[in-house]
């Protein structure tokens, strides 16, 4: 069988559907080991692989740093907040130095869309992207769609809606690339504000009723509010977002189907969904995403490391 | 180009050396009570049905684990080979601690896949013993030291040879083919 068709993870819209069903054929094999005694195995030991996060993250950068342990990869982490990013280096030279270290791989977040394209151009080492801004996340997109395909089995045909602050949400854009890519129906649903035009053009549904969207739905990917991006208000206050928008038990019970619930955290409980639903037994599969991201990641870097 | 193959093992006598594998493992291992079979992913997992089937036969095997054990992971030419190592499925649902470890696998040739099972092995704990059985043992063709404890067809062949088995299961019936050079497979 062959490999993966690129060296670097860039985003889902680079990569094809075979890709896709590789990264989660080898996840299958890395979710067995994680179950194991000893959770460890020696694939990447000669593997140096840099952090490097110019944007926070808790969860991801967790993840990748256990995946890459796990298959006991040397590992250096850098957090743009107390480098010489902040006395003017530039991107290119930061990452070079890092690279004239020895480094193989380089997983990186940045707050600038595209960011981790450009770097593909200019240096040697091989790239994955763990959040580009605005534009894609697309081993967020991996995991969401390894963990719907371990709820509900082949994707195509299933539909999948996404709720939420779709406008500054790379996750939606990368779940929507990986979504179609695998055959499912997907719609997106939120207040016209956070919805932007191009996406009608993408082939996805476009829907401003929450109700009417849970109804069509198998699974509903609930997105966070990112005030932290929004410059200018989008909607009037929190509490009317949620009021209009907000997913609560009572609209999944008027619903009367089981619907699987998914949110890529963090959780503004309250806001977008209320904790009753986002701790609901049999439909949330919150915290299996996050254990199943460990085991997608370690695909991801176990595949891309053999690509020359 | 003709394909250059000649078949060195098949029935009966295929048959036999499984038989007599067996009885050399009975002779070893008595009532089995401490044993385990272990067959290294993907060829060997046919194998060591094979060899489950008959001493299944010959005696009672109730309390023995089973597992398919697959070394993709441990092998030593990640990112040195042509082609990428992609994995197989592994199934060990349970413990090898201070148990006789029975390791089976079709061919063996450098040795190296072995090496890279025993590394696997220790991850599921701190055997009491491990054994190597084969079909086949390409004595002259090894990398490292590594020994087979029970061996059904020893072939002595140059470096470029290429041993196959062929499963009734999944091809037409049971044999071992020798191939002068790999690429007439």
């Amino acid at each position: 069988m062959a490999g993966l068709s690129t060296r670097h993870l860039l985003g889902i819209k680079y990569i094809t559907r075979d890709d896709i069903n590789l990264i989660f054929e080898t996840a299958d094999n890395f979710k067995e080991v994680l179950n194991r005694p000893i959770k460890k195995v020696p694939s990447l030991r000669d593997i140096t692989i840099a952090n490097l996060f110019f944007e926070n993250s808790t969860r991801t950068r967790m993840s990748f740093e256990l995946a890459e342990k796990r298959l006991a990869a040397d590992v250096v982490n850098f957090s743009a907040s107390n480098s010489s990013v902040k006395k003017g280096e530039t991107l290119l030279d930061t990452v070079n130095n890092i690279l004239s270290m020895k480094v193989d791989m380089v997983v990186m977040r940045h707050p600038v869309p595209g960011a981790p394209v450009f770097l593909s151009k200019h240096i040697n080492a091989k790239i994955i992207n763990a959040g580009d801004g605005i534009h894609e996340h697309p081993t967020q997109a991996l995991l969401d769609a390894y963990s719907m395909r371990e709820q509900l089995g082949d994707l195509e045909g299933k539909k999948i809606c996404i709720f939420g602050d779709i406008l500054h949400s790379r996750v939606a854009l990368s779940n929507v690339f990986c979504l179609q890519k695998l055959g499912a129906k997907v719609r997106v649903c939120g207040p016209p504000t956070l919805i932007p035009k191009h996406y009608a053009k993408l082939g996805v549904e476009i829907s401003y009723n929450v109700k009417d969207s849970l109804k069509w739905c198998d699974v509903a990917n609930i997105l966070r509010i990112q005030l932290e991006r929004q410059d200018i208000k989008f909607f009037p206050s929190l509490r009317e977002y949620s009021t209009y928008f907000g997913i609560n038990k009572q609209l999944l019970d008027e619903i009367g189907k089981k619907i699987v619930i998914m949110h890529p955290g963090p959780i503004n409980r309250g806001v977008e969904i209320t904790s009753d639903v986002a701790d609901l037994e049999g439909h949330s599969i919150i915290l299996k995403q996050v254990e199943n991201g460990v085991a997608v990641r370690m695909a991801i870097l176990y595949q891309l490391a053999q690509m020359d | 180009m003709k394909k250059e193959s000649r078949t060195v093992l098949s029935h009966p006598r295929f048959e036999l050396t499984i038989d007599r594998l067996c009885h050399q493992l009975l002779e070893n291992h008595h009532d089995f009570s401490n044993a385990c079979l272990i067959s290294i992913q993907p060829r060997g997992t046919l194998f060591a049905e094979r060899i489950y089937q008959r001493l299944a036969e010959l005696t009672d095997l109730s309390g023995v684990s089973k597992g398919k054990l697959d070394v993709t992971f441990y092998r030593d030419d990640f990112r040195k080979g042509k082609a990428p190592l992609i994995p197989n499925k592994n199934e060990m649902n349970f413990l090898i601690e201070d148990k006789d470890v029975i390791l089976i696998d079709d061919v063996l040739y450098t040795g190296r896949t072995i090496r890279a099972a025993l590394t696997a092995l220790q991850h599921y704990g701190r055997p009491k013993s491990v054994e190597l059985l084969v079909l086949v043992d390409r004595r002259f063709n090894r990398h490292l030291p590594i020994q087979p404890d029970y061996v059904g067809l020893t072939i002595d062949s140059v470096d470029e040879a290429h041993i196959k088995v062929d499963w009734a299961e999944t091809q037409e019936e049971d044999k071992i083919l020798l191939y002068s050079r790999k690429e007439d497979i």
